[in-house]
């Protein structure tokens, strides 16, 4: 990274305390990054992503997906056998034919990741030479491009982060006088556009989004380029583009009618608008956000939730949560925070809150039966298992699947959480 | 490298967790990297698990890699000992593991645990999960019950006079297709008959279960797939002998209770057959429409050489098409194929088996979930007969596939995604009505599908493009009900390539018709 970068991308500090970070080493009970590609499909609709792995990265990612919702998917394992570790087969050939079979079958394809897993990594398969080699093949008709889901490099939602990350190095420069927002991380179209419309009528322009939602209409990223992260978990996105020249917004994540406020205010501030003007111009929506949230604050208030660690989205959720909906929070777990870009939200959690980094999966069941929640927030291994305990659940895979950010989901989001607890008073069974 | 859109089976390790799941007192430490746990919601969504899978993951990561995954294996056993107490402990590598050569087996004999410890070698590159769920059953119970077994050469003592034939049963797992409701049927069935059931293994049983597994006069193997090899080695090992024929179907039933039988010497029980129906439901005046209806079948090799059986004798279907993707059992499903005049299909490549129910144009799939996306899109009924399992195989209801009560369901899940009885006749009578117009849906389908269009019908085959429909003879077969015009239009173009005939016209349509009949 250049240093003009990291002086870029670098935040003024928030003046906060330390918070105190619990990090303990053991099983970690979270999905691989290859998981990301549920969402991460869908998104880019001509896009195919085309895993380098084991059958166990095939069977992750059918099981992940709800065990194969979609019957003609947009993803595929290129599954390594012995004969290509034993040096029968050379892998690079074997990749190559295995590409001509899948273009072959999928004409409408634009654009293909080569998805590392960990297999590829540890017998060192080299996926970026491969990836260049086939654009040369299939080029201008199909680019292609690789980046790491792997469980040894990444956690769930970071398979997004290298996704984006890698495409950060194939979108075009944008001239360096040009100012222009950009804002990074999967959204819904339906939220995206709610974003453009408010972006619209502030005057904040022109915006675009990472990813593209066609392969073929990627964003461009220069010195002008100001950068609003949808996710707090785009780490290596925020460096990639700070490489590039631009300059990331810091601000609280887009979740609740507070959160929402507050990052759209980084992108007024950045382009200068008056705080009154900007303050009349959100007021409608952010009121209606705030009688969203009403319906489910009875609910919600004094309620005690512990996260595990699943998506990086645990300390935004948390702020969101305590300070809208008024719930107590007794552990905030994430698998990795990135303090660059969650800063604002930690800061913004009360103190005595347990923060915890990675985990050790037994230890941390421990600590969450001896404080009996209300809700705790986990994955999908943890949650029945839970719930047989008398403890209520809410998966923390939804929260990704779902429209969640911005004024006009701040009710939805609180209603996810919401919704296991209504259900536990209406049940008598 | 094998381009994979979907997979049938797991790696092997998913099936050793199977077996550990299915069991009390065992736990298994899976050396994998982070990410493996993904394999916990297995059995925590798709069964509903309320426990957690006995399974403890090293979850090694990329700095781990530089520095002792052997140590933090160690580590991981250790705890997982310390905190689970089990009676026996599983070890191995999952797919990345076995590539940095740590050595699971030797690891653990290290710590000199104070219980059995079972090394399962299961070649991720290799094999599959039906073969690591059998590998790992068969190596517990050599490691539990060998030390029980009776010196060589020694023969098993007879049954003492008067005393109960006595046997196990063998194979039913975690996440297997039906097997809570089986296990229940086939135990009633075995009891009715003056059978003892001593042990139902690896579901629900401890290690002293399986260490007394020497004990019974013989095994039932309900599931080939998974209990083969371990029943092969009992039947060397303890002189136990093996009943073999699944009972899935009427007939297969019957043989199964003749089996069990003769192999424990005792005579037959009356009135078993008080609550079976699907004789009579399969010769009832409405089932008439299911005669000769063409299913294609695909699933594991016992599931599906079961489903032919009771398509073509008990229900009247035609079979044009079986496989599997059970590759340890093709000679099996090879010898099936053969009876009912059909090459069977032996592939794990879910793209293939989807080629070959396109050019078969069924008017049934009977599969797994994966068949039942293709028939979906093919617009072909389906019921599903076989695993990989889906959390709607796991039913709140009872629903057994052995046995009588068994063939009750089979006979309801698959009747009831074909049209309902007399519901054909009406279609083709009042097919111009605009209910029943093509692009209509199927009442019983409406639900499901919303209001959506109907799905495209499979493209024709056109295995040689010289034959042309006049435009006269394409509107006359549009006038032929949607669910037997594939069929037409298939037999009249085969028709029209053995006459030589390069046009098809409205009458080449109806010599067809004449020439194959109905």
């Amino acid at each position: 990274m250049s240093a003009s970068g990291a002086g870029a991308i670098a935040r003024e500090g928030t003046g906060c305390p330390e918070p105190e970070i619990l990090r303990q080493r053991g099983q970690r009970e979270v999905f691989c990054g290859l998981t990301s590609i549920v969402w991460l499909h869908r998104k880019i609709p001509d896009a195919f992503f085309l895993v380098v792995g084991s059958r166990t990265c095939a069977h992750l990612i059918q099981s992940a997906a709800g065990v194969m919702i979609f019957a003609e998917p947009r993803f595929a394992t290129a599954i390594i056998d012995e004969r290509d570790l034993a040096g029968l087969a050379d892998m690079n050939v074997e990749l190559d034919r295995v590409v001509g079979q899948l273009l072959a079958r999928r004409p409408d394809i634009r654009m293909l990741f080569l998805v590392g897993s960990c297999p590829s990594e540890v017998i060192k398969l080299d996926l970026s030479r491969a990836a260049s080699r086939l654009s040369q093949i299939h080029m201008p008709q199909v680019r292609v491009v690789n980046y790491s889901g792997s469980g040894i490099e990444t956690t769930f939602t970071q398979g997004e982060d290298t996704c984006l990350a890698a495409l950060t190095e194939h979108l075009d420069t944008a001239p360096a006088d040009e100012r222009s927002l950009l804002v990074a991380g999967c959204l819904p179209d339906i939220v995206e556009d709610q974003f453009r419309r408010i972006f619209e009528e502030l005057g904040i322009g022109p915006v675009q989004f990472l990813p593209p939602r066609s392969s073929l209409a990627l964003p461009t990223v220069g010195r002008g380029t100001r950068v609003l992260f949808a996710q707090p978990f785009l780490g290596e996105t925020a460096q990639a583009l700070a490489k590039r020249g631009a300059q990331l917004l810091p601000a609280p994540f887009p979740f609740g009618a507070e959160g929402t406020a507050l990052w759209l205010k980084a992108a007024a501030d950045a382009w200068g608008i008056p705080d009154l003007e900007f303050r009349k111009a959100i007021a409608p929506r952010r009121e209606r956000a705030q009688r969203a949230l009403q319906h489910y604050r009875e609910t919600l208030a004094g309620k005690r939730i512990f996260f595990f660690p699943d998506t990086q989205m645990e300390p935004s959720l948390a702020r969101f949560l305590h300070r809208e909906l008024g719930a107590e929070l007794i552990e905030v777990g994430s698998p990795y925070l990135n303090r660059q870009l969650v800063d604002m939200d930690l800061a913004m959690l009360p103190p005595g809150v347990t923060i915890s980094e990675g985990q050790d999966v037994e230890m941390q069941l421990d600590r969450c039966r001896a404080a009996q929640p209300d809700l705790v927030v986990c994955g999908l291994g943890l949650a029945n298992p839970l719930e047989a305990e008398g403890i209520t659940t809410k998966w923390a895979i939804e929260l990704v699947f779902s429209p969640v950010h911005g004024f006009e989901q701040a009710g939805d989001l609180a209603e996810l959480f919401a919704r296991p607890l209504v259900r536990g008073q209406r049940l008598r069974v | 490298m094998q381009l994979t859109v979907w997979t049938y089976e797991g790696p092997p390790h998913v099936g050793a967790m199977r077996i550990a799941t299915a069991m009390k007192g065992v736990h298994y430490v899976l050396h994998a990297p982070q990410g493996d746990t993904y394999a916990d919601l297995l059995f925590t969504m798709i069964e509903r698990r309320n426990h957690r899978p006995p399974v403890t993951y090293t979850t090694f990561q990329a700095r781990d890699l530089g520095g002792d995954t052997a140590e933090l294996f160690k580590r991981a056993a250790q705890d997982a000992y310390e905190r689970f107490k089990p009676e026996v402990m599983l070890v191995g590598s999952s797919c990345t593991a076995e590539l940095i050569q740590d050595d699971p087996g030797g690891l653990a004999k290290a710590l000199a645990l104070p219980i059995p410890v079972v090394a399962l070698e299961l070649p991720a590159y290799q094999k599959k999960e039906n073969w690591g769920a059998a590998e790992t059953f068969y190596q517990l119970v050599r490691t539990v019950a060998g030390p029980n077994a009776p010196a060589p050469g020694v023969e098993r003592a007879p049954r003492a006079d008067g005393a109960r034939p006595s046997c196990n049963i063998l194979g039913p797992t975690a996440l297997g297709f039906r097997h809570r409701d089986d296990v229940t049927e086939i135990r009633g069935l075995l009891e009715k008959l003056g059978v003892d059931v001593r042990v139902v293994a690896p579901l629900d049983a401890t290690p002293s279960d399986i260490a007394r597994l020497g004990e019974a006069d013989f095994n039932v193997v309900l599931y080939p797939e998974i209990a083969h090899t371990a029943a092969t080695w009992l039947k060397r090992t303890f002189r136990q002998p093996m009943v073999t024929t699944i009972p899935i179907g009427v007939n297969a039933t019957r043989d199964f209770i003749e089996e069990v039988c003769s192999v424990a010497g005792i005579g037959k029980a009356d009135a078993l057959e008080a609550q079976s129906r699907l004789p009579w439901y399969s010769r009832s005046v409405d089932s008439s429409y299911l005669t000769g209806k063409r299913v294609f079948i695909f699933g594991d090799a016992s599931h599906a050489i079961a489903a032919a059986r009771i398509a073509s004798e008990e229900l009247g279907f035609a079979v044009v098409g079986l496989g599997t993707y059970s590759r340890e059992f093709a000679r099996d499903v090879r010898a099936a194929a053969e009876k009912y005049g059909v090459e069977a299909l032996i592939s794990d490549d879910y793209l293939e088996v989807e080629q070959r129910i396109v050019e078969l144009q069924p008017e049934m799939v009977l599969g797994t979930q994966m068949e039942r996306h293709i028939a979906k899109r093919l617009g072909i009924a389906c019921a599903v007969i076989s695993a990989p399992v889906h959390v709607q195989d796991f039913p709140a209801r009872y629903s057994p596939q052995m046995g009588f009560e068994g063939a009750n369901v089979i006979f309801d899940s698959w009747v009831h995604p074909l049209m309902m009885g007399l519901e054909e006749h009406l279609l083709v009578l009042f097919r111009d009505d605009p209910e029943f117009h093509d692009d209509a849906k199927a009442s019983h389908l409406a639900s499901v599908e919303g209001t959506a269009e109907r799905a495209p019908q499979a493209p024709a085959p056109t295995p040689d493009a010289i034959i042309v429909w006049n435009p006269d003879a394409e509107t006359e077969l549009k006038k032929i009900p949607f669910f037997v015009r594939g069929k037409a239009r298939r037999n009249t173009e085969s028709y029209a390539r053995e006459q030589g005939l390069g046009t098809i016209s409205v009458e080449t349509l109806y010599d067809a018709k004449a020439h194959f009949g109905r």
